[in-house]
């Protein structure tokens, strides 16, 4: 094993960094008011993983919200975080270049390919690591440091939270990972289940679940859901349900009906800010570009209460029950986990 | 934490299953007709063009499930419409008055009543998806119940 680069920024822990989802103009602005440090937004395409109908910013929307964010001391940040199209790799270009022009604070990439091209024709522009590099070592994030100069790597959601300390440790770059929001199956940036499906993988057109594959019917027995005609999933009449992805379906296998993947639940790590903030993680990011505003705003104003007591009193904070409350009432499934954060296996 | 739970579900408490029976059983255009009037007032004006021209030339069913009501409405020639009752419509949305109210407010998240089904989208999801986004974009079209301090 080499030895790490000195890690210059764990030296005085500073509290998190907030970073909430956009999916709309609307949805910037409440989280900006409600207290994000920064906003991830897309462009209306497949350059981003939500790359659903109706979601995401145009030109003139993002900047309007890159105007309202930068005029409060706040930053926006664009994920072009698929992986440029072989055939047609210039649409990832050109929105390289947009946001660029937009003056957005940071682009956040997975593909080496668009890193290198932000590189090398917008050196000023600060890059983040998406999450769906999948990068899950110091030694792969130096790599990225050193090639194309990423300043932030986001951690994907499969490390345990001592995992995390020691890449935290080691890293010389910011490190940001997952507060809340709906987990998946932790492949990030691998995932090629609905390719099985549809053809479509999250990856290359910016969906796990592409929303013309998906059929929900309702029935005697209850509803099927149903992704290019594959049954996914049926629920009970009275049942609750998740989003629609391969991952997250019930399947008979060897005899028993369940989750054979993942269960719809959604990530929440509130009570590890404390040793979050200690490692020195830099920024914890919120899930959930495809989820209304109402979503962004009231998940934005706790995790903003959280961050803003634990900085205050570090020793004493504590998960408020009207938190934990809320944020439940928010989570796929109405259930949550701490993840991989505190799996008891390796 | 969520203020409007409770002065929603108020000022709209159920109908009685016997009058419920009886809106079931009334024909679909007036409240459509009605239903109609109210978006091209409340949200026609603040729909954005291109959003309007892949919404438009589809039929989309609205049930009020505690009321017992049902509309078919359509953007055609850029205008809200009511829609032909018969053949099948793109898609079909169900939920309760007071669901339908907090989503006008802006105060739920339609992903969270559809994980608890107290809204039930069928059809198109391609579509449904389009609309949800869009709604949620343009932010709440409605401000009642005022929210209490």
């Amino acid at each position: 094993m080499t030895s790490s680069p000195a890690a210059s920024h764990v030296a005085s822990p500073r509290p998190p960094r907030l970073v909430c989802p956009a999916g709309s103009l609307r949805a910037l602005t409440l989280a900006i008011d409600a207290g994000a440090d920064a906003v991830y937004i897309g462009l209306k395409d497949a350059t981003n993983a939500r790359n659903f109908a109706g979601l995401n910013f145009d030109i003139a929307q993002a900047r309007e919200g890159i105007a309202h964010a930068h005029a409060l001391g706040r930053e926006v940040l664009m994920a072009l975080n698929t992986f440029a199209d072989a055939h047609a790799p210039q649409r990832w270009w050109r929105a390289v270049d947009a946001a660029a022009g937009l003056g957005v604070d940071a682009l956040i990439c997975a593909d080496t390919a668009v890193l290198a091209y932000a590189r090398d024709h917008h050196p000023q522009l600060r890059l983040h690591l998406s999450v769906q590099a999948s990068a899950t070592t110091w030694e792969a994030i130096e790599f990225y440091r050193e090639r194309y100069g990423i300043r932030r790597a986001v951690l994907p959601r499969v490390l345990t939270l001592a995992q995390v300390e020691q890449l935290c440790r080691h890293s010389s770059v910011e490190i940001e990972v997952f507060g809340f929001g709906s987990l998946c199956v932790m492949v990030e940036g691998r995932c090629a289940l609905s390719s099985y499906v549809t053809g479509q993988s999250p990856n290359t057109a910016g969906v796990c679940s592409p929303p013309s594959a998906v059929r929900w019917t309702d029935g005697a027995d209850g509803v099927d859901a149903r992704l290019n005609g594959v049954l996914i999933d049926r629920y009970a009449p009275d049942e609750a349900r998740g989003y629609p992805t391969l991952c997250k379906g019930r399947f008979d296998v060897e005899g028993t009906r369940d989750y054979a993947l993942e269960e719809p639940t959604s990530l929440n790590t509130l009570s590890l800010l404390p040793r979050l903030t200690a490692m020195g993680v830099a920024a914890i990011k919120i899930e959930g570009r495809q989820r209304s505003p109402a979503y962004v705003e009231q998940v934005t104003r706790v995790w903003r209460a959280a961050i803003d007591a634990c900085a205050a009193q570090p020793a004493r904070f504590s998960v408020q029950p009207q938190w934990t409350t809320t944020l439940g009432r928010w989570s796929e499934g109405q259930q949550h986990t701490l993840g991989a954060y505190d799996r008891p296996w390796r | 934490m969520t203020p409007s739970a409770t002065p929603s579900h108020r000022v709209l408490p159920p109908l009685p299953p016997v009058l419920r029976e009886l809106v079931a059983r009334l024909p679909v255009h007036p409240p459509s007709h009605l239903l109609a009037l109210a978006l091209e007032r409340v949200l026609r004006p603040r729909l954005p063009a291109d959003a309007a021209a892949r919404l438009a030339g589809h039929a989309v069913d609205i049930e009020v499930r505690d009321f017992g009501l049902r509309c078919r409405v359509t953007l055609r020639d850029g205008h809200f419409r009511s829609a032909p009752a018969s053949g099948p419509a793109t898609l079909r949305i169900a939920a309760d008055a007071a669901s339908y109210l907090r989503l006008l407010r802006g105060d739920d998240d339609a992903d969270r009543l559809f994980f608890e089904r107290a809204l039930v989208m069928e059809g198109d999801t391609e579509y449904g998806l389009l609309l949800k986004n869009t709604l949620d974009a343009i932010g709440p079209l409605l401000h009642w119940p005022l929210r209490r301090a």
